[in-house]
């Protein structure tokens, strides 16, 4: 195609050349970060700060994991991110497929108009929802409770929309039509007929809530009050708040904390980025 | 509807055929109800609550229910309170700084990536957008080590680059401390740039990809080079996705959280008011000070300044986005 104009000149050669000096700069700005994080996480604190600063993995990672359980709750708030993360996503699929199965396929009266609040509800920044929020958590006793999390969360806009826009363009009506004749029931249509077809989008869309709730901080950090309930984001904000800050064990926290979504990160990378501008493309 | 054998009464068919048609009718308002039902109680309710105790005064202590009608008083204290203005400075500040750079950086990029790489274009993408799908919180705490001020990596960077002939002019001799009032608003933008120029060059990448391939020969046949093509065709064929990532920029930027928060040590750093932004003035006063009704007070003037900004990004660049310009 288009490279082939310019492949042979000298001019379309330092071009490209040039390009991939761009791209590989940037990669390692990207990167950068997360390497010195797994290596800040093997040093102590006295090492991190010296010079030269630790440009490779040292040998405290156990000590730095000793202060981190013994200053935190850490497998504790461990637990509390991963279950805070499945509890928002498996309702959150099927609230949300269920949804979009019908504001895709079903005529009804208000339909474009309700779709159109449920789009509005991106619109509204989410931060200002928290005070808000904290109040009607407060006012139902669900303070320190896990629930007042991931109920709000189970059938998201972003989700609604995602699981419309696929069912869309990939079930036809007239498959809907046919199981309807043999009989099926509104709910068997999409329980048997619709769910089984949506799979590769239920697997996006169960991606993008889990990784959302596992980084949650802000709500979080206001409802969860006590050491036993926080996540451990969370926590490790705390560790940040003490007089002698152990950067070390931070940062060994850190790690533990990242390393699960860069591992479905490398299995899924593909199929996620595709998911996330799905939508964006066509609108 | 079932097929219904001969021996079927007519009485039954009937009532079958009610009950399918019943069931279809109302099965859309059923399936959608969810999302409706858990939107009243803990969006719109709150929301709505919260407007109401934007005229109140009441802290946590006080014992629920026992609120204090105040009037316009949290507004007029919001509106006249220095604190909050520097604080909408920085999130202005912010909005830019850290706004504008990623789509600068994300475009070109998406630009490039395009046009060099085949094979390992997901691969390269996933790099760059790898930051997107970590926690701000981590972030933030890897980016406190990074800009120590005395062996910090990023200052030992800038130290590097310093003895590069033009660059080096450019840049400070000495290590920069990044934690004062002056220089702290620079650290939180790196962050917020490095955290989501991935995900726009994405954005950018896709929207490239979309565009007809004939544009390109057809202009490489009228001799057009390639800045001319990403000048009179990507560029003005990417207007629709600018707008869109544009304004998610400016809805994510307006309410910067995170990143600030952690980076001021939750607003214990003495650089705190150099940094923080609206959201988390907003934040503080209601969590650290516990002035609840001054706090919703915020919102509702931060809502409503965001309000503002995307009506006005609608005006300036929707149109010509839709094309109609």
């Amino acid at each position: 195609m288009l490279e082939s104009a310019n492949k042979t000149s000298l001019g379309g050669l330092l071009l490209r050349i040039s390009g991939y000096i761009l791209l590989a700069l940037g990669a390692v700005a990207t990167l950068a970060p997360f390497y010195f994080m797994f290596v800040f996480a093997t040093h102590q604190r006295s090492e991190i700060f010296g010079f030269p600063p630790p440009t490779w993995f040292g040998e405290h990672f156990w000590t730095n994991y000793q202060i981190l359980v013994q200053k935190i709750p850490f497998w504790r708030a461990y637990w509390n991110n991963l279950y805070l993360a499945l509890m928002t996503t498996i309702p959150s699929l099927f609230f949300c497929s269920l949804a979009g199965y019908a504001f895709a396929m079903y005529e009804f009266r208000w339909r474009e108009r309700l779709f159109g609040v449920v789009m509005a509800t991106l619109l509204v920044p989410a931060i200002l929802n928290l005070i808000p929020f904290y109040l009607l958590i407060y006012q139902i006793g669900w303070i320190n409770q896990p629930k007042a999390l991931w109920v709000p969360a189970m059938a998201g806009a972003v989700g609604i929309f995602m699981m419309r826009q696929y069912i869309l363009s990939s079930i036809p009506k007239e498959l809907i039509d046919a199981a309807r004749i043999d009989g099926c029931s509104e709910f068997q249509i999409y329980w048997r007929i619709v769910l089984p077809l949506i799979r590769p989008a239920l697997g996006t869309l169960g991606l993008i809530t889990f990784i959302g709730s596992w980084n949650r901080f802000a709500d979080v950090n206001v409802i969860m009050r006590t050491q036993e309930t926080k996540t451990l984001p969370v926590v490790l904000r705390t560790l940040q708040g003490a007089t002698d800050v152990e950067w070390g064990a931070i940062m060994a926290g850190t790690a533990l904390l990242v390393l699960p979504l860069l591992l479905v990160f490398a299995l899924a990378a593909k199929q996620l980025m595709e998911g996330l501008t799905a939508g964006a493309v066509k609108s | 509807m079932r097929k219904n054998g001969s021996s079927a009464s007519p009485h039954t068919v009937t009532l079958a055929m009610r009950w399918s048609n019943f069931q279809r009718r109302y099965a859309p308002y059923i399936f959608i109800s969810p999302f409706f039902i858990l939107f009243l109680i803990f969006g719109l309710y709150p929301t709505l609550f919260s407007l109401y105790m934007s005229f109140q005064s009441w802290t946590p202590t006080d014992g629920w229910g026992r609120w204090k009608f105040v009037g316009l008083e949290n507004y007029t204290f919001t509106l006249t309170d220095p604190m909050f203005w520097r604080a909408m400075w920085n999130t202005v500040w912010l909005g830019i700084f850290s706004g504008l750079p990623q789509h600068l950086i994300a475009i070109p990029l998406a630009f490039v990536i395009h046009m060099v790489l085949g094979r390992f274009k997901t691969l390269a993408t996933a790099v760059y957008f790898l930051p997107y799908i970590t926690s701000s919180v981590a972030i933030a705490l890897i980016f406190n080590t990074l800009f120590a001020t005395n062996n910090g990596v990023i200052n030992l960077v800038i130290a590097q680059l310093n003895t590069w002939p033009v660059l080096g002019w450019f840049l400070p001799d000495e290590n920069i401390n990044w934690f004062l009032n002056s220089t702290i608003k620079y650290g939180i933008a790196m962050v917020v740039v490095w955290q989501f120029t991935g995900w726009n060059t994405l954005l950018y990448l896709s929207a490239i990809q979309a565009i007809p391939k004939d544009l390109y020969e057809a202009a490489a046949v009228d001799g057009a080079n390639r800045y001319q093509q990403f000048r009179y065709i990507t560029l003005p064929m990417l207007r629709p996705m600018m707008f869109f990532a544009v304004s998610l920029t400016i809805i994510g930027n307006m309410q910067l959280f995170e990143q600030p928060f952690v980076l001021l040590n939750g607003g214990t750093s003495a650089a705190t008011q150099g940094g923080q932004t609206a959201a988390m003035y907003m934040y503080r006063t209601a969590f650290e000070w516990l002035e609840m009704g001054t706090a919703a007070s915020i919102a509702w003037v931060l809502f409503i300044f965001i309000g503002i900004l995307t009506y006005l990004n609608n005006l300036i660049f929707g149109r010509t986005a839709r094309g109609e310009v």
